[in-house]
């Protein structure tokens, strides 16, 4: 699957808020397919990019612009927000919401839901209030919210964060098949194990700009900036 | 105390003798208070779900304004609609005064802002939980007031039967618009200020508790209807 809405072209896009530059001016252009990785140090302005690629933040300077376009582009992509957003319903419902916002009837977005819970591993009752499960349920849980309209491009804020082995092992296999069927996916870490792991691409931030850019293995094998070489060493940085 | 005790006492009888009168004026009750409930959330819950979604000019005023009508004075909207529909009134010709619709009216005009208000702030707390979930998955703006009422619906629940807490003990408003006419538009508050006034604390106690028992009731009814403490896990 190649996607339609790529590439997605940002042109020093800058964030301020509260008259303090969160992020830019970054400039950057997202094609092809695969896993592009963000990494960085707290603050660096890595979920605040994933947001602004997605649309949820409001560019104060530059522009984001998709590829065509088209009206309904956001509803091609999903988010995965750090912390899993609980809507007030049943685990099953949570999942298939995304479809009955599209308008399929509830019997087939409920089956539908069923297999997305299958396919990221959720052996929960599904019939279960969402707010009894654990956090790497929950994870789980968003992650099949965000696949079951198939986008074609994934964010995901630190989708591991709090996890143990096992949760983030399964949640790694989901987003590996899901790369592998197609789908682009743009997620930040600061897991440089998970990173190594993923990372087709790297995107690089250090006090809201984009440092460094290249591919996984040649930024793992020789970063290029001593900020990323000691953020992969794992050095307190100043 | 004797009083309180002849009321109770007087309460238990009219209930158990199925007593005609008390039927009537408490079916009466119900029908102007809960017909009035519905409008009023028909009205104000939307409303309230609208005003915590959007963003407009003068926001915060209609907040304001919404909280101090909270505190409306049930005499003064009475006094209001009667002028309206007073026979020289802009809509005299209606001939709605003195009827169960006049008082509904005034309760609706009443309750509307309290259900409204309660309403926009749970949908408020639910829309900063669910707001960037909604705006990522592009959902219209339909959409998420549908999802915010139907996510917060125990909440709205509260809102509504606040409302019909606030319409079943009214009194001031509905006496003027509906006269307290015998078999026409007596209800239980105004059936209780009429006994009261006749010197007749027995019987307007026992219309009390009769009244205490139906908002009891009607609470629990709801509440056991819509699984509210099953549901509270989410």
């Amino acid at each position: 699957m190649v996607s339609a809405i790529l590439p997605l072209v940002l042109e020093d896009v800058e964030l301020r808020r509260q008259g303090k530059r969160i992020l830019g001016p970054v400039s950057l252009t997202l094609e092809g397919e695969g896993i592009t990785v963000v990494m960085g140090p707290n603050g660096a302005g890595k979920t605040s990019l994933l947001r602004a690629m997605h649309g949820l933040e409001r560019i104060n300077r530059g522009r984001a612009v998709w590829q065509g376009g088209a009206e309904d582009v956001r509803a091609r992509q999903a988010f995965v927000f750090q912390t899993p957003v609980l809507m007030r319903r049943s685990v099953l419902d949570c999942i298939a919401y995304p479809l009955i916002l599209d308008g399929v009837a509830r019997r087939d977005a409920r089956a539908r839901g069923e297999a997305a819970a299958e396919e990221v591993g959720l052996h929960v009752t599904l019939s279960a209030p969402v707010s009894v499960l654990s956090g790497g349920e929950r994870q789980k849980m968003a992650l099949a919210r965000a696949l079951i309209r198939a986008p074609e491009v994934l964010f995901l804020d630190e989708p591991c964060a709090n996890l143990d082995l096992h949760s983030t092992a399964e949640i790694e296999r989901v987003l590996t098949a899901a790369r592998d069927r197609g789908t682009r996916i743009v997620m930040s870490t600061h897991n440089v194990g998970q990173a190594r792991r993923l990372a087709d691409d790297i995107l690089f931030l250090f006090d809201g700009r984009l440092i460094e850019t290249g591919s996984g293995d040649a930024f793992f094998a020789g970063p290029g900036t001593p900020e990323a070489r000691a953020h992969i060493n794992g050095d307190l940085l100043p | 105390m004797n009083d309180i005790v002849e009321g109770l006492w007087q309460a238990a009888r009219l209930v158990v003798t199925l007593d005609p009168g008390l039927a009537e004026i408490t079916l009466r009750s119900l029908q102007v208070t809960v017909t009035a409930t519905v409008i009023a959330s028909a009205i104000g819950l939307p409303m309230g779900a609208w005003i915590a979604v959007n963003r407009f000019r003068l926001r915060r005023f209609a907040i304001a304004i919404l909280n101090a009508l909270m505190g409306l004075p049930p005499v003064v909207v009475g006094l209001i609609v009667y002028v309206l529909l007073s026979r020289s009134g802009p809509l005299g010709v209606l001939g709605l005064l003195f009827t169960p619709t006049a008082m509904i009216i005034a309760q609706v005009i009443i309750i509307t802002p309290i259900i409204a208000s309660i309403s926009h702030q749970a949908i408020r707390e639910l829309w900063a939980d669910y707001h960037d979930l909604l705006i990522s998955l592009h959902a219209t703006r339909a959409q998420r007031i549908k999802t915010l009422l139907w996510d917060g619906r125990r909440a709205l629940m509260t809102a509504s039967l606040a409302g019909f807490g606030r319409a079943i003990g009214e009194v001031g408003a509905i006496m003027i618009v509906g006269g307290n006419i015998d078999h026409a538009t007596r209800v239980l508050t105004t059936a209780i200020a009429l006994e009261t006034g006749k010197g007749d604390f027995g019987l307007a106690l026992a219309l009390g508790f009769v009244l205490i028992a139906l908002a009891i009731a009607v609470n629990l009814a709801l509440h056991m209807l819509s699984g509210t403490e099953r549901g509270s896990r989410w």
